[in-house]
Order: C-alpha cells, then sequence, then structure tokens
C-alpha cells in the first residue's frame, strides 16, 4: 500500500487517486469540528488530515485565523513579491469534446492556427507591454499542432522572453525533453477533475478521454527536467472539497517526487465559456477563499496561480493571502495582442480586463513588488 | 581600557581585493519595492548586497534593480535557480559579461522543498569559477572536509547556511560552523536562517567574520529599521568577539572567591 505522507518518484499518482476513491469524504468532512481545525491550524507541520480539516465546511469560521497564517507563510516563502506571466494562445483547433470548454471540437468558432511570422508579431506586440514570462497555449490536438510546430513556435519566441512555459497536449517525457531544449522551462496541465466519474461525463470525446495519460504528464514534466510545473483543478466540476484536496496531495506528490522542480497550483473556476456550461459544484468566493488559505497551509512554499478569470476587486484582495503570480492584460482567443480584431473566440471569458500597466499599479498599492522576471532560460 | 572599541576602528574583512568595515552583508529579494532597498542600505551601512541574476532584466528599461544600488556599496551576483555546476558557472559569466564584477555568490539549490545548497555541485563551480579569476563565495551546508577542499580550489570565502534559507530559526548548525570557523583560514560567513538581530550578533561572538542577511530584513514591517538593528547587531557580536569573551561556565562563579585571601 501507498504511503500517504510521503511520496516518492517510484509511486505512481494514480494509487493516491484510487486509495482516495474508496475513502467517504462526506462523512469526514461532516464531523470535523471547528476545535479540530483550531488545532489542525496551529501545527507546524500538516498533515493530509489537518489540509482536509482546513477545507471542511467548520474552518469556515476559522478564516480570519487562517489568513493571518497564511500570509506570515507567504511572506516568509515569496517575500512581498508578485510574479506576472501573460498567455498567448497561437492555436484553438481542438480534437477533444470537454463539455465546458470553448474551444470543444464540436463548436463552430472560427479556428485559426498561427503560422510563425504571426506568432513573432505577437511576441513582439506582447515584450512592448514589459511582460517577461510567456505562457504558450493550443488547444490540444497532435495532428494540427504537432511537436515540430510548438518547437518552431518556441524558438521563435525565446529570445524576447526570459521564460516560455507550455500549456498544451500532455506529451511523452521524450517530448517533453525536445520542448525543454527548444527553450520552454515551465509546464502548465491541468486535470481539470480528479473524481473519476465526472471525468468520463465532461471529456466525451478525443484523446483527452485518457484519464491516466493525463494525470501521469506533470511528473513526466518534472522527470524531464521542466524547472516548474504547474497543476490545476477546474473548480465547478466535481464536488469543490474533494477536489481542491486532490489537487493539493496532487501537489504534495510532485513536490516529494520531484524536489528539484518548482511546482505550482492553479485554481481556475469555471465562468461562462461559450457554450453555456453551468457548473454542477460553483464555489462561491468565500469557499475559494477557504481553499487558497488551506493551500498555503497545508504547502508553504507552494506557487499559488490566479487567471483573469477571476474579477479585478476580487484578484486585488486575494494578493495578500497565499496568491503569488497572476497574469496580466490577458487575452484567451487565438494571437489578439499584435491585431486586437483576432483572437474573438475566447477559451473563456476573462473578468479582470484591465491593462499591465493598471495591474502593475494595484499589485504596488498593495505594498507588492510586481515580479516581471523571476527566472531565464540558460 | 577600550581596547576592543580601537580595534574596531581598523577592523575591516578583505575579500578579494576590497576592504569592508561593515560586517553586515545584505540582500536584494523579497521587498516590498526595489525603493527601499537604498534606504535599508544606507540605515544599515552594509557595504555588500546580494542580487539574484535571476531577477535582474538587463532588456528592461524601467525595471533594472541595479538602478536601486548605489555605487559604493559592492555587488555580490548570485546563482539563485542554478540546478547544477554548469547554470551556476554560465550565470557567473553572464554577470561578469553585464558588468556585475567579478564576486560571485554560488548557490546551487536541487532541493526546493529545504533550499537546501547542493556541497558537491557547487565544490565544482568554486573550480571553475575561481581558476577564472572571479571572488567566489560558495553557499554550502556547513561541512569541514568540504570547505577545506573549497579553501584549496580558491574559494575567498565560505558561506555556510545557519538555518534553511528564509526559514527564521537562527543558528541551528552552529557546532559544525564553530568547526569551520577553528579550522579554515577564509573568511566564514553565516548566510541563510539569521531571522533576528540577537542571532546575527550570536554568530559574530562566536567568530563568524560576517553575516548574510536577507528575509529577516526584507520582510520585517519595517525594513528599513530592521536593516539598522541588524547591522546594530553585528557590531555589538563582532566587539564581544574582539574582546574576548569569557567561556560559558556549567555553574555559578561566584564574584567574592573563597580562596581570594591566598596572595
Amino acid at each position: 500500500m501507498i504511503r500517504l505522507d510521503s511520496f516518492r518518484r517510484t509511486d505512481s499518482f494514480q494509487e493516491v487517486v484510487s486509495h482516495f476513491e474508496a475513502f467517504d469524504f462526506e462523512g469526514y468532512f461532516s464531523q470535523v469540528t471547528p476545535a479540530q481545525v483550531a488545532l489542525s491550524l496551529a501545527r507546524e507541520k500538516l498533515h493530509w488530515r489537518d489540509f482536509l480539516n482546513l477545507l471542511s465546511p467548520a474552518a469556515a469560521s476559522l478564516l480570519e485565523p487562517m489568513a493571518q497564517r497564511a500570509r506570515k507563510l507567504t511572506i516568509q516563502y515569496f517575500g512581498r513579491t508578485m510574479q506576472l506571466y501573460i498567455p498567448l494562445y497561437i492555436s484553438n483547433y481542438c480534437g477533444n469534446e470537454c463539455v465546458y470548454c470553448g474551444f470543444n471540437r464540436t463548436h463552430r468558432i472560427r479556428r485559426r492556427k498561427l503560422s510563425l511570422p504571426e506568432i513573432e508579431a505577437e511576441a513582439a506586440a506582447i515584450s512592448r507591454t514589459g511582460m517577461r514570462h510567456i505562457l504558450l497555449l493550443t488547444g490540444e490536438n497532435r495532428e494540427i499542432t504537432p511537436i515540430d510546430y510548438i518547437e518552431a513556435a518556441i524558438r521563435t519566441i525565446r529570445s524576447r522572453f526570459t521564460s516560455v512555459a507550455i500549456e498544451m497536449f500532455p506529451m511523452e517525457t521524450e517530448e517533453y525533453v525536445r520542448l525543454k531544449a527548444a527553450g520552454a522551462d515551465g509546464l502548465t496541465l491541468y486535470q481539470e477533475v480528479y473524481d473519476r466519474q465526472v471525468y468520463r461525463r465532461v471529456h466525451l470525446a478525443g484523446k483527452k478521454t485518457d484519464y491516466r495519460y493525463r494525470l501521469d504528464a506533470p511528473a513526466r514534466g518534472a522527470a524531464a527536467g521542466f524547472r516548474a510545473v504547474n497543476l490545476g483543478t477546474l473548480f465547478g466540476l466535481g464536488e469543490k472539497r474533494r477536489e481542491a484536496f486532490m489537487a493539493g496531495m496532487h501537489a504534495r506528490y510532485l513536490e516529494d517526487a520531484y524536489p528539484d522542480t518548482e511546482t505550482s497550483l492553479s485554481l481556475p473556476r469555471l465562468n461562462a465559456a461559450e457554450g453555456g456550461y453551468a457548473p454542477d459544484f460553483p464555489v462561491d468566493d468565500r469557499t475559494f477563499v477557504q481553499f487558497i488559505l488551506a493551500y498555503r497551509l497545508f504547502l508553504p512554499r507552494l506557487g499559488i496561480t490566479l487567471s483573469t478569470r477571476e474579477p479585478a476587486a476580487l484578484r486585488d484582495r486575494l494578493m495578500l493571502l497565499g496568491i503569488t503570480r497572476l497574469s496580466a492584460g490577458s487575452r484567451t482567443g487565438v494571437g489578439g495582442y499584435a491585431d486586437p480584431d483576432q483572437g474573438k473566440a475566447m477559451q473563456f471569458q476573462i473578468s479582470d480586463d484591465r491593462p499591465v500597466s493598471v495591474i502593475i499599479q494595484a499589485i504596488r498599492d498593495r505594498g507588492l513588488q510586481p515580479v516581471f522576471k523571476d527566472w531565464e532560460a540558460i | 581600557m577600550w581596547e576592543a572599541a580601537d580595534t574596531m576602528e581598523n577592523d575591516t574583512l578583505i575579500l578579494g581585493n576590497k576592504r569592508f568595515g561593515n560586517r553586515l552583508f545584505t540582500g536584494t529579494g523579497k521587498f516590498s519595492a526595489k525603493s527601499v532597498i537604498p534606504r535599508m542600505l544606507e540605515a544599515s551601512g552594509s557595504e555588500m548586497i546580494t542580487v539574484a541574476l535571476r531577477r535582474v532584466d538587463f532588456a528592461s528599461e524601467t525595471e533594472n534593480i541595479l538602478d536601486y544600488i548605489p555605487r559604493q556599496v559592492t555587488l555580490l551576483p548570485n546563482t539563485s535557480g542554478a540546478r547544477n555546476e554548469g547554470e551556476a558557472v554560465r550565470i557567473a559569466h553572464i554577470a561578469r559579461e553585464a558588468g556585475c564584477g567579478d564576486f560571485i555568490k554560488i548557490e546551487i539549490i536541487t532541493d526546493t522543498k529545504y533550499l537546501l545548497p547542493d556541497n558537491h555541485a557547487t565544490l565544482l563551480a568554486t573550480e571553475t569559477l575561481a581558476k577564472e579569476g572571479f571572488v567566489v563565495l560558495p553557499y554550502v551546508l556547513p561541512d569541514l572536509p568540504l570547505a577545506r577542499r573549497l579553501e584549496d580550489a580558491g574559494a575567498a570565502a565560505v558561506m555556510p547556511l545557519g538555518a534553511p534559507i528564509g526559514s527564521n530559526r537562527g543558528l541551528e548548525t552552529r557546532a559544525l560552523i564553530e568547526m569551520l570557523i577553528e579550522n579554515l583560514s577564509v573568511p566564514v560567513i553565516v548566510d541563510a536562517g539569521l531571522g533576528r538581530p540577537s542571532h546575527a550578533a550570536e554568530a559574530m561572538e562566536m567568530g563568524a567574520d560576517a553575516v548574510l542577511v536577507n528575509t529577516a530584513i526584507s520582510s520585517a514591517e519595517d525594513p528599513v529599521a530592521m536593516g539598522r538593528a541588524f547591522s546594530l547587531a553585528v557590531a555589538a557580536g563582532r566587539m564581544a568577539f574582539l574582546a574576548r569573551m569569557r567561556e560559558e561556565q556549567k555553574t555559578a562563579v561566584p564574584s567574592s572567591p573563597l580562596t581570594g585571601f591566598l596572595s
């Protein structure tokens, strides 16, 4: 049986998923008391049961002490800083049928794939905003956006940015090695939902139906030598507390198994994408904050990323509670930086549409230093 | 009387071809704004500051951290982010080409959980860079045999950690650092983990040649005042060391000894 309080590289996260499929989350959460939460909160090192306690409904009454401790830990580990990145979608062709996504292959949207000169123009426009870390995205389509194309895209933009990360279909270790050699140093890949039954229900067709292949991809990326690996669950799809827990355990697994990789977690919440999917398990702001705090307390050195899906006012408040990285000036259609008329078919709706300069000022107003460059691929 | 104070006047630390009167070295990470850094430097009197090359954006016209460091303060570029000796050496070359001088703090970390330095890779990078004429300050776990090798390889000083980076836990490795101080001929600079001015004073009292403090200063509510507090503590600890403190005793020693009548 797998040990759940410390993971090794030879462990598979699949075993952890299987273990917790037999776990009675509902029963556990229902019996947690505020006193137990307070005990968990007082511990220096948190066990996964403490993490569960912090995610439980009972912890809602201890939000303020959780926030105080989370803030302290964030300053200790990350200082008074906020890292920044900007996404660039280079293709929205997708072979998958994800019921919640604007790029779903059955949607009749304008499909586009940028040529290398177009990518160059977009990169030039983005670099003028001062952003130095870029996240390159595609829909998931191996035929239309093969590794050769992605590799060429990375090589095209790498000189303009100090760090290039990718968010694409899951790949083989050797493919990740190739893209790392081309100049990518970060990998983002969301499992979307850890609950296998829900996973099957919302991913109807395409390669993405292979749960296990996706689940193991972040570890393959870490093994390939990516400097940073970013995970995520898409809040709204599965039962929220259980999903929050599994994403945290996945991060813990990567931290333990790949100590030379910087692990981080994104916290996307479903909003209205084209396709009008209504989330089964919406996460309200209060619960969302509770989850962020629980992650910080359970995994003090975990990077936590917040995208422009969230509204400006909320993003500004969350900056002080454990978030370490924000996207800014984002467009989620293909291209759209060099030619704003392009890129209208979006993967998701942006809530915080402030330009980079305004977000920078908001960061400074909160007593934080915006960090454009945290690493340079060498 | 006041011999220690007289000694303090001429008490300088030499690294490379530079003399340092102030034995508090500082860092640029984790500040709420870069503009706090020059104020902290002025208040503390720190004469050397380390900067992570990974965070320096030479291409940016507005965001270059080097613009916030006064000329008289020596720049100590560090290789933060390097995961092996090859990356550390490349970062050192970038620093030199960018005009950041010949000082380099080697920081090679393969364990993001505890941020512990990889001593073996650090030795390899030190060998290479010292041969190339860098003033090499390797950040290491305190390990005497390894530190001797660093000395042989041409390190200008050895920088053992007191506790993991940013942990504010103080001199957890005290006994091991004492061995370095007793046995090395190069300066020993305690780096990382010092969370309070009293920790810094303790390191100086036991004979460390300098300390490097970043998180405890930059994360304080008032980093400028905290910089000053550390500077005073370092000076006090140094003066106490030069004044040759008496050893601690396990039992009380009466100030009017029983045998005092025997002349």
